[in-house]
């Protein structure tokens, strides 16, 4: 079990006001998302779930049980930090151990847990060696390892993969979604990367200046996104906005149009405009598109095998079913 | 680049003839104390016998058998390992807290603790007699040693164990909270274990700082837990005139902790030039 509630949470450092008051409810067994841009008040949030940041005000309930005054080493959770945060004086073995060996677990059970958990992360090689002698995507699993083996009624990750290279963030990215589909557990997982958010959640939480923007699954943020901030965060490349009169004849303040559904031709079309940088990405290419009249740049995709030169003119037409509407106020109408 | 090996050459061998100078002139005085140790107190004036003498173990078996140097070098290790025990386990917890769970006033805590060390010993020196002899009763009681040298080395071994801490990065701590440790735990299965070095060598530099603490050993004792520095002090008189029976007593008070120093100097080396938790 894992159903983690907070009401109106909210948390000060001195003055300033990090998390405005809070509603949010995260179900058992959902792998949530928690994504934003840097310092709006992520890692604050799991902290306090985690307990290790006093709420200032607020409720945090874990399975109908308040723990807002609960230590957390009590709250029954297990946290995977961005630094892996293991005991460096310690072998794999005993960093694994170790929250076992805190709850006082018999050691022939520990050991069947410690080989278990080593064989699905593929650590049993290196059960004795010492965390410094370990590359970073080793590390992470061994702090994975450790939070694994205590059955936590919920899983908090903050930017788990953001110290590793890209090759191995992708791999890593799909053993914690394995993971999830095995266990079934609670899990929350704070980034910044809306891929991953996109990739692995079943619900994101879309946070900007500790404020929650939209809560919903990767799908209805993509395809309705509340307001402005959550359009232009989720996708990529980002969605284009576009003012003025164009927006003015769909009846609303701001219109947006993602790249993937803008048709690129060379002859006719809505729009027109002047190519600038176009990135090949062999599967796609996304152009650039500059001198429309709409906005600065129109970002469009289109397929791999589309080829055009910087400086040509080519022509836009907009799917006029997925063009999103705003209004003056940021929000969709 | 020859010019460059050539003057680091020279620049080497001019600091070492530096180096041996300074430590042959610091090093004089104890060498010197050593000598005289071995004289008759009659030979110990005489200049021109610096040298030349005839050695002698007289002051060393005096001083064992007259003195009873073995009852103020007992005094000597009970005071200074249990000062130093009390002031880790009061340093440490304390230490930990500041490191760990600052609060605004954790700089300012940390400074006046450092400040109380800018007040001359001297100024309380009557009300310490006054009060340990009149009120409490303690006066020439290890108890009173114990208590005395503690506090006078508690803020030094804070500061100390709070660098030391500090460099230990909060996520590791944070960690084994969510590992279901509690705060005992997180004290001796992770702070102690990683700052084990630090530890160490604060201990090592408390047990010589209560060891050779004279100001107060000689003025809150007279027999019953006087220690080593009393001991000289009782042999020193005015006139120098038992110069060979003072500098045995001195070599044999400055010998053990200097033995100690010998053994432990990589340790200490080490802790005193900080950084040696990672
Ligand atoms: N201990 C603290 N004292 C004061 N301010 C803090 C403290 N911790 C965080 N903050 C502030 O709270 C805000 C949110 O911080 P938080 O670490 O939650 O951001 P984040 O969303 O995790 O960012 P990032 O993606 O960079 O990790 C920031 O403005 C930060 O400066
Ligand atoms: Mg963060």
């Amino acid at each position: 079990m894992g159903r983690i509630v907070l009401e109106q949470v909210t948390k000060s450092f001195g003055e300033t006001q990090v998390i405005p008051p809070l509603d949010l409810t995260i179900e058992d067994g959902e792998f949530a998302v928690f994504v934003g841009p840097s310092g709006c008040g992520k890692s604050t949030l799991l902290r306090l779930i985690a307990g290790l940041e006093d709420t200032t005000s607020g409720k945090v309930i874990i399975d109908g049980e308040d723990v807002t005054q609960v230590s957390p080493s009590k709250r029954g959770l297990a946290m995977v930090f961005q630094t892996y945060a293991l005991y460096p004086h310690m072998t794999v073995r005993k960093n694994i151990a170790f929250p076992m060996r805190m709850a006082g677990i018999p050691e022939d059970e520990q050991n069947k847990k410690i080989a278990a958990a080593a064989e699905s992360l593929n650590l049993t090689d290196y059960l004795d060696r010492k965390p410094g002698q370990l590359s970073g995507g080793q590390r992470q699993r061994v702090a994975i390892g450790r939070a694994i083996v205590r059955d936590p009624s919920a899983f908090l990750f903050d930017e788990p993969l953001s110290n590793l290279d890209a090759a191995l963030r992708v791999g890593m990215r799909l053993e914690i979604s394995e993971m999830h589909e095995r266990m079934k557990t609670t899990m929350i997982y704070v980034t910044h990367d809306q891929v991953e958010a996109m990739t692995m959640a079943n619900k994101i939480v879309v946070l900007q200046a500790g404020n929650i923007e939209q809560v919903g699954s990767p799908l209805d943020l993509y395809r309705e996104p509340r307001n402005l901030f959550v359009a232009g965060f989720i996708g990529s490349p980002k969605m284009n906005f576009i003012e003025g009169d164009e927006a003015a004849k769909h009846g609303a303040h701001t219109i947006g149009i993602r790249p993937e559904h803008i048709e690129v031709s060379s002859d006719a079309g809505t729009w027109s405009g002047v190519v600038g940088v176009s990135e090949h990405l062999g599967s796609d290419t996304f152009f650039h598109v500059h001198d429309t009249g709409l906005a600065e740049t129109i970002t469009v995709r289109a397929g791999g095998e589309v080829s055009f030169k910087h400086g040509d003119r080519i022509h836009l037409t907009p799917r006029q079913d997925v063009i999103h509407k705003f209004g003056p106020d940021g929000l969709r109408l | 680049m020859a010019i460059v090996a050539q003057t680091s050459r020279a620049g080497r061998i001019s600091r070492a003839t530096f180096a041996w100078i300074v430590a042959l002139i610091f090093f004089f005085p104890i060498f010197w104390m050593v000598l005289t140790s071995f004289k008759t107190d009659a030979d110990a004036v005489k200049p021109e016998f610096l040298f030349f003498f005839t050695p002698t173990l007289e002051n060393y078996l005096n001083m064992t058998e007259n003195y009873d140097y073995w009852r103020f070098a007992t005094n000597s290790v009970i005071t200074s390992v249990f000062a130093t025990l009390f002031t880790l386990a009061v340093g440490i917890p304390c230490a930990y807290a500041m490191a760990f769970n600052p609060s605004r006033a954790t700089k300012d805590v940390l400074m006046w603790m450092l400040s109380t060390k800018m007040l001359p010993a001297a100024a309380v020196l009557y009300p310490m007699t006054f009060l340990t002899k009149n009120f409490l009763g303690i006066y020439d009681t290890h108890f009173l040693l114990i208590i005395v040298l503690s506090l006078i080395n508690l803020p030094i071994v804070v500061w100390m164990l709070f660098t030391y801490f500090k460099e230990i990065p909060k996520e590791i701590i944070e960690a084994g909270k969510m590992d279901g440790v509690n705060t005992w735990g997180e004290v001796k299965e992770i702070l102690i274990p990683l700052a084990w070095g630090g530890i160490a060598s604060t201990a090592l530099l408390c047990f010589i700082f209560c060891w050779n603490e004279a100001y107060w050993t000689v003025r809150l004792t007279t027999t019953e837990a006087a220690t080593l520095s009393k001991l000289i002090e009782g042999n020193r008189a005015p006139e120098g005139l038992f110069f060979g029976r003072l500098s045995a007593v001195s070599a044999a008070a400055v010998g053990p902790i200097v033995v100690l120093g010998w053994f432990c100097q990589k340790q200490l080396v080490q802790g005193l030039t900080f950084g040696a938790v990672k």
